[in-house]
């Protein structure tokens, strides 16, 4: 079996802000990590390794030269082999883009059973890599897995999350997963796999490479334009409400009721 | 201090402490108090391959010695004793196996012990034979292919939890201590199961339990060694494994140094942050020097161990010693340094002191640990030629 | 590739070597110059004041004539016999863009046992619905939902496609924009139709921390998806006199390859959260899980449900289902009241849409006070019974 699992690298989200004065990006201190959900895909692919022994995982990513780094950080968990997809012409890239990009990548390593990716980016939070990654490869997918069991060497039982409830599928190999963290805890890195990894030379594969046309990809390939980056409009001033446990009560529902809190 | 590690050894390090980062710290107050064992962190452990880390390749291990043992040790310590306690316990089961077990018995434990599939547990001690080993009253007698035990062990860490137990016997009781055995007995064996769960003062994480051994029916191919090799198997044991509980102890105290650090930094009072005040300073600095100097004998000690010398026990006792007592001390100042901040179960420096009080008790205590040491001077300077006065 | 500067226009004050997150401009003799570094993500377009930075153009796709598409089509949503509450809130919307670019709203719905439908959308202004109505869409599947979805837009050709960002719209809506070979903007907060009459949609990124405007210039139908609650539902006083269509579609539309075995709507504590108008949630401080039965008790007086932060629920005090934030469920209600939270941007990005947010924390520097509107210094345990008491008083309820 082989397991392709689809990384992404993001910066911390909860360090990127934009000065209110100068309307800029304070960059100051903002990591670049893999992806959080992107750990449970990993876990997903790696658990299927751990119970069906002719398993081969590959990670790819796409990204600038220093996405290399979550790839070796998934090689140090336990991938067996690793794909960086980096070059120019792939800056800019919407959606459609990577995933035309990425699906380009994984025809390169076919066979490929399963395709496996977190829920979403947490700096897009689109969620629609996977699906359209699915879509262009004409295969069947599955979104907001919690839970999967083999059926048999060519079919999955998921579980899948609804807003109000599950659904249980039966999906058909190849296929595309996106994950929850149900899946599993993330594993930690090991000392052999660790040891591999900063022997391996990751591969890093441009347009050319890839057999596609440097218009079809990055932005010249995407349909999506950004027009606008601002800070969103700062919330009205808090009130902390001040005073004894009983005037604090007696103010919150002062002011819920002025707001009009269903209820009250 | 740079200790000159090579990279494989900066490794095992540096993955070990990321499971006291990610997974240990945030845990350890609830597994401290609900008296909960780590079964959930032993597994993250067996991902890992640390649990492999002195066990030979052959076996599935990593290859590495007491060194080693001692670097990823020291790193679990800082997260929780309680867990690096549990973690070591199995690399202590396993010790008699790989030292003295034969061909078969190594590769039928010690590749799953290593991989963390299978937890092991060493068992000596008895109601009536603690520092005194040689009290032993567990008997092992040989009926056609098999060994009947029966008896009872006290305070086995790992005990109930644990899949693998070197138990320690009496096969013949005229010889006295080199009358003692040591049997594999695994989880299941007819005849053995386990008493009450202690209630410990501190590495509540980790499980202590009596041993019960009803005619427990073993195959005689268990015996690890021959018999009346018991002695020198649990000597030869704690040669290996002592230097690790010094190094459980550097981990420790260098948790309670950084914290009280840490502290003191943050912490203002008259206007200022405590560590601006040479009271506190002079604390920190005797525990950054007794931290120091732990981490620097037990690591000598350790790569020293690992050249096979023939005065191994002296130095191991040393290792533990030392690092022991420092863990007692810079816990005990940086509970001081906190406060009463220190004194509540909000901070986890009261963990620490309660947690660093065992190292001086178990494996040997100190005090058997001085009398190793003694005896081997008394004999050293009884052989020695020059005389100074 | 990289963003044009304009020589004529740049001053070269450097104001975009800041903006820039991966460092790739520095300034010249006479104007800013990027470097290979550039990533193209248009921090620095925004950042100029001069407006001497512009984004190349993005692709155009095959050729294709635009004029052919018109229209704003609403994907209504069916859940188990009734419409979902998103759906009237994008006809709303939709009808407001349909004004603007003076062209006809419409809705498609699909699903099975649909009779009678029409009507609650001709209600929100719907002029015509096309309904599609076939036992294999009794179930979800993204296969079938997105064909037939695709073989309606190359039909009728709508010129903005919404949807809502549900856990069926944000499943299957990528794969029709795929199909379809043209831009998809998720979870929007914000619709509009810009001077040149392309729909500008408006989403936060990076957690919420950053906005962004984004066009489908070139491509149709432009998609937008809406998470429910970011916008209002305002039905017509009057319904539109609409139209019915129940076209026709090839039978390969509804093949799919997936095999539903099982839907289960969830039973647990969390089951309304996503829904409720009034969200009470509780964290680490509250110690016990038993203590959890005062949230559930205000949170019944007003009607609404109980969440919990990831602590919580990792301390087994509160169940999975109730966990709200990143790894949770996102909610949005009128009242969000975090309860002995800390706040982590893990449990903010998850309910940071909601209209009022008070928190009730011990600790004065707790995070949670730099994103509520209200905030309450005390002990939780004084003050969550004092409030229920209130409440109880004011409506003249005994205490």
């Amino acid at each position: 079996m082989h397991i392709v699992v689809c990384l992404k690298q993001v910066p911390e989200s909860q360090n990127v802000r934009i000065d209110p004065k100068t309307n800029t990006l304070i960059r100051q201190g903002v990591a670049s990590v893999l992806n959080p959900f992107d750990y449970f895909a990993l876990e997903a692919a790696l658990t299927i390794k751990d119970e069906r022994l002719d398993t081969k995982v590959t990670a790819i990513t796409m990204g600038p030269p220093q996405a290399k780094e979550v790839l070796m950080d998934a090689l140090s968990r336990g991938a067996d082999d690793a794909i960086l997809i980096s070059h120019r012409a792939f800056a800019g890239a919407d959606t459609w883009a990577t995933s035309f990009t990425l699906a380009a990548a994984i025809r390169r390593l076919e066979p490929v059973d399963l395709i496996v990716c977190g829920k979403q980016a947490i700096d897009g939070d689109t969620a629609q890599v996977g699906p359209e990654l699915a879509t262009i490869l004409n295969r069947p997918y599955a979104t907001y897995v919690k839970s999967f069991e083999f059926v048999d060497d060519s079919h999955l039982k998921i579980t899948r999350q609804t807003d109000e409830g599950v659904a249980v599928w039966r999906l058909p190999l190849p296929a595309l997963v996106t994950v929850l963290k149900d899946v599993g805890e993330p594993r930690p890195r090991s000392y052999r796999a660790t040891l591999r990894a900063r022997r391996y030379e990751i591969p890093v594969w441009g347009p050319e490479e890839l057999g596609v046309d440097e218009d079809s990809v990055g932005l010249k390939g995407s349909y999506t334009q950004v027009v606008r980056i601002f800070s969103p409009e700062r919330k009205k001033d808090r009130i902390m409400l001040r005073g004894s446990v009983e005037e604090m009560v007696d103010e919150l529902y002062y002011w819920l009721k002025e707001q009009r809190v269903p209820g009250l | 201090m740079d200790y000159f590690l090579t990279e494989e050894q900066r490794l095992l390090q540096e993955i070990a402490y990321e499971v006291t980062r990610e997974w240990i710290r945030p845990v350890r107050a609830q597994l401290d108090e609900a008296e909960e064992f780590p079964t959930r962190l032993l597994k993250i452990l067996a991902k890992t391959d640390l649990f492999g880390v002195c066990v030979p390749e052959e076996y599935g291990g990593l290859g590495g010695g007491v060194f080693e043992n001692c670097l990823v040790v020291e790193q679990l310590a800082r997260g929780c004793v309680g867990v690096a306690t549990s973690f070591a316990a199995s690399g202590l089961g396993a010790y008699p196996i790989l030292l003295f077990g034969s061909e078969e018995l190594k590769k039928k434990y010690l590749p799953d012990i290593a991989s963390g599939k299978r937890l092991a547990a060493f068992a000596l001690t008895e109601p009536g034979a603690g520092s005194d080993v040689s009290a032993i009253r567990t008997r092992a007698v040989k009926s056609g292919d098999e060994y009947i035990i029966t008896g009872t062990k006290q305070w086995i860490t790992n005990g109930g939890e644990a899949d693998v137990y070197s138990v320690f016997a009496i096969t013949d009781p005229t010889k006295g201590p080199r009358g003692a055995s040591c049997f594999v007995v695994e989880k299941g064996d007819p005849g053995f199961s386990f008493g009450k769960k202690e209630v410990k003062l501190g590495i509540r994480a980790s499980a202590t339990r009596e041993l019960i051994f009803d005619e427990c029916r073993i195959p005689r191919d268990r015996l690890i060694g021959r018999e009346g090799m018991g002695f020198i198997i649990a000597m030869k044991t704690f040669d290996k494994s002592r230097p690790g509980i010094g190094a459980l102890g550097v981990g420790l105290a260098q948790e309670a140094l950084d914290i009280a650090a840490e502290y003191a930094r943050k912490r203002v009072q008259f206007g200022k942050s405590i560590i601006s005040f040479q009271a506190i300073q002079h604390k920190l600095a005797d525990m950054a020097t007794k931290v120091e100097a732990a981490r620097a004998l037990v690591y000598s000690v350790a790569r020293y161990l690992d050249a096979e010398p023939k005065d191994a026990s002296k130095y191991a006792a040393m290792s533990k010693i030392f690092a022991s007592d420092v863990a007692v001390e810079v816990a005990l100042e940086a509970v001081q340094i906190l406060g009463g901040y220190g004194y509540m179960r909000d901070y986890p420096v009261e963990k620490l002191l309660r947690d660093a009080k065992i190292l001086q008790i178990y494996e040997g205590t100190n005090e058997i640990q001085r009398n190793i040491i003694g005896q081997e001077l008394n004999k050293e300077y009884g052989k020695k030629k020059e005389t100074i006065l | 590739m990289k963003p044009l500067v304009d020589k004529e226009l740049c001053v070269a004050c450097g104001e975009c070597i800041d903006a820039c997150p991966v460092g790739a401009i520095s300034v010249g003799d006479e104007c800013a110059e990027i470097s290979d570094e550039c990533t193209l993500c248009g921090m620095c377009v925004d950042a100029c004041q001069y407006g001497a930075i512009s984004m190349p153009d993005v692709g155009t796709g095959a050729d294709e004539d635009l004029s052919r598409y018109k229209g704003v089509w609403v994907f209504v949503e069916w859940r188990h016999g009734t419409v979902h509450r998103v759906s009237y809130e994008l006809l709303t919307v939709g009808r407001k863009l349909a004004e603007k670019k003076g062209t006809d709203l419409c809705a498609v719905i699909q699903g099975h046992k649909l009779d009678g439908v029409e009507k609650d959308l001709f209600r929100y202004g719907a002029k015509t619905v096309y309904v599609v109505d076939h036992p294999s869409l009794a179930h979800f599947t993204d296969e079938i939902y997105g064909n037939v979805l695709v073989e309606l837009v190359r039909r009728y050709r709508p010129e903005i496609l919404l949807a809502g960002g549900t856990s069926t719209g944000r499943s299957f809506i990528p794969r029709v924009a795929a199909m379809l070979q043209t831009g998809l903007t998720a979870d929007c907060t914000e619709l509009d139709i810009n001077d040149e009459g392309l729909l500008l949609q408006t989403r936060p990124a990076f957690g919420g921390n950053i906005m962004a405007s984004i066009l489908c210039p070139y491509r149709r139908p432009q998609i937008a998806t809406v998470r429910p609650k970011v916008l209002r539902a305002e039905p017509l006083d009057m319904p539109v006199d609409g139209q019915v269509v129940r076209p026709d579609l090839p039978g390969a539309c509804f093949v799919s390859r997936v095999e539903v075995l099982e839907e289960q709507v969830l039973e647990g504590p969390g089951a309304n959260i996503a829904e409720a108008d009034v969200v009470v949630s509780g964290g680490r401080g509250l110690q016990r899980k038993e203590n959890f039965a005062m949230l559930e008790e205000l949170a019944s007086l007003l009607n609404g449900a109980v969440g919990a932060s990831r602590g919580a629920v990792e301390a087994g005090l509160a169940d999975p289902s109730q966990q709200v934030g990143q790894t949770g469920r996102t909610v949005a209600p009128v009242l969000y009241m975090a309860v002995g939270i800390s706040g982590a941007v893990q449990h903010v990005v998850g309910m940071q849409g909601s209209k009022v947010i008070v928190a009730v924390n011990r600790d004065p520097e707790a995070p949670i006070f730099d994103v509520c509107h209200f905030g309450v210094v005390a002990d939780l345990f004084e003050f969550v019974p004092a409030f229920i008491r209130k409440i109880r008083k004011e409506r003249g309820e005994e205490v």
